[in-house]
């Protein structure tokens, strides 16, 4: 609060030379754009610099056993559960990894998938559409086993399991993103595009300029909600794909050892350990970007 | 244009499949909008312990990944919990999938029913209390109908992503469209791998169909409710202006 009082009024110095001036420049001193207050922008950076980190990370072998004999007929076993902690996180890490890449293709293909929909021409905007529709109605489970049986039938293309899930994950969730996009771009006042256009401001100016950093507050929010329902969906590509994530390494286990409760619970108790947070930061995000939409 | 359909006996098939998905389904949603009903008035009851209680049960079923949710209520339950609730052991799939999707489904739910409750006016609230209306009177006869409007456009979204969380259950060993189509796929995979592509194609647009189907059947409510909001308003307006002529 201080150093904004001190900073702002020399920034409007030129014109404020009235004492009524002063108190205009002060008032809008409070209210400092998103990309400029720190509190936001820390978090944020420091979030993709995480998220980049597990990207480029090496990924860990995806074959999980147990040393370890339960005792016999008890139904539940803290030192077997406690003792597959080490297995559930590398599941988990191949899980996290899969979201992200997954969810980098989600975003740039979304920004795509919006951008055609707001094309004039309906011989691009309405196939944009029915494209959108069609995947998010479709359950991602059947659309993974569509990927798998296309890329079996074509003999040129050989992907693996991993970059399937990535592709799969990435298309569903382009178009819940091209959503949020859309909302974005929309929330932005009819008249800052007028003013652009009145102003004579190129395409590129416009958008980089008055387009995007007014969307940003309504998208980033929304964006984050998909990243953490992205997480939720991913485990069903172990099912589907056997990729070597938190639901693969319980399966595994199951089939190792013959005892399903430790192994289920504990992937469930791992898997809120990471969404529990993300949803609450993104509701963080959410709450303190919010009035930028007043 | 052949190419891209299957035999009638493959399709009669798949019918049974999606006669699964929708029971699964129905199941699932009556359980979820009573869970998301309870709890959702329990978010904002005046009792900590409640407020706790639904806080939690909101936060459980959002944060867990839907499938996990499943496997742990298919598989880990009966075996952890069958000693206690001997109910629980000798129940087919189909019906502890439902509980999860149920489940699932309540959490999300909850949050779209608070939320509306939320955005009733404080006015209507305060105008039960001085009718001495009781809370559920309040709620019943007041508040939620109010807030039907506010509620059904994301319900409609909701109940088509647990349409879209049934196919799940397949995996989990239940039957339903999704396990349908594997046996199917079984057993034309002897015949060539192509054949399989456009069986997905298939089951692609049922699942789709199915989606559009319970989207209009929510736009219609929403437009009936809309209607029905408007009569009201209209009969409404005639008393209200009697008496102010009567009083003038």
């Amino acid at each position: 609060m201080a150093d904004t009082t001190r900073t702002e009024p020399t920034a409007e110095e030129p014109d404020a030379d009235g004492a009524p001036g002063d108190v205009v420049s002060f008032e809008l001193a409070q209210h400092h754009k998103w990309y400029r207050r720190p509190d936001i922008v820390i978090p944020v950076v420091l979030v993709f610099l995480g998220l980049t980190l597990l990207a480029v990370a090496d990924t860990p072998s995806a074959r999980f056993r147990s040393e370890f004999t339960p005792p016999g007929d008890v139904s539940f076993s803290w030192s077997y559960f406690f003792h597959l902690v080490p297995q559930m996180l590398q599941g988990l890490f191949v899980t996290a990894r899969a979201t992200v890449l997954g969810f980098l293709i989600a975003a740039s293909f979304g920004l795509v998938l919006a951008l055609l929909r707001r094309s004039e021409s309906r011989w691009v905007s309405y196939p944009a559409v029915a494209f959108i529709e069609f995947v998010r109605s479709t359950p991602i489970l059947v659309q993974m086993f569509f990927a798998q049986v296309l890329v079996r039938a074509t003999p040129a293309v050989s992907l693996n399991a991993l970059v399937i899930l990535f592709i799969v994950v990435g298309i569903h969730y382009a178009t819940y993103a091209s959503e949020a996009y859309r909302a974005g771009i929309n929330s932005v006042p009819k008249g800052q595009w007028e003013a652009a256009t009145a102003l004579n401001l190129d395409p590129l100016t416009k958008w980089t300029r008055i387009i995007i950093p007014q969307a940003v507050p309504n998208v980033l929010p929304t964006l984050g909600n998909y990243l953490v329902a992205a997480f939720k969906d991913v485990p069903i590509g172990d099912a589907v794909l056997s990729t070597g994530g938190v639901l693969f390494m319980a399966s595994t286990i199951r089939n190792v050892d013959f005892r399903p409760v430790e192994p289920y619970l504990l992937i469930g108790v791992g898997f809120l350990l990471v969404s529990l947070p993300a949803a609450w930061l993104v509701r963080r995000l959410e709450e303190r970007i919010a009035y930028e939409r007043d | 244009m052949e190419d891209w359909l299957l035999s009638p006996n493959q399709y009669s098939s798949l019918m049974v499949g999606a006669r699964a998905t929708l029971q699964l389904l129905a199941q699932a949603f009556v359980l979820g909008v009573v869970l998301s009903l309870i709890v959702g008035v329990g978010r904002l009851s005046e009792r900590r312990w409640v407020r706790g209680v639904s806080f939690a049960f909101v936060e459980l079923a959002r944060g867990i990944s839907s499938i996990i949710l499943l496997f742990i209520l298919v598989i880990a339950i009966p075996i952890l919990l069958g000693d206690i609730f001997p109910w629980v052991r000798g129940q087919p799939v189909i019906v502890m999938a439902s509980i999860a999707l149920g489940i699932n489904m309540g959490g999300y739910g909850a949050e779209i029913i608070r939320g509306s409750i939320l955005s009733i006016p404080k006015g209507q609230t305060e105008a039960t209390i001085a009718l001495n209306l009781n809370p559920t009177q309040r709620l019943r006869y007041v508040v939620l109908p109010q807030a039907m409007r506010i509620i059904l456009p994301p319900m409609g979204n909701l109940t088509i992503e647990i349409l879209k969380g049934t196919a799940l259950v397949s995996v989990a060993g239940g039957f339903d469209l999704m396990r349908a189509t594997g046996n199917l796929e079984s057993s034309m995979l002897a015949g060539g791998v192509i054949g399989v592509t456009v069986l997905y194609v298939n089951v692609l647009v049922i699942y789709f169909v199915m989606a559009q189907v319970i989207n209009s059947l929510f736009r219609f409510g929403e437009r009936a409710l809309d209607k029905r909001f408007q009569q009201r308003e209209g009969r409404a307006a005639l008393p209200i202006a009697t008496t102010h002529a009567a009083g003038s």
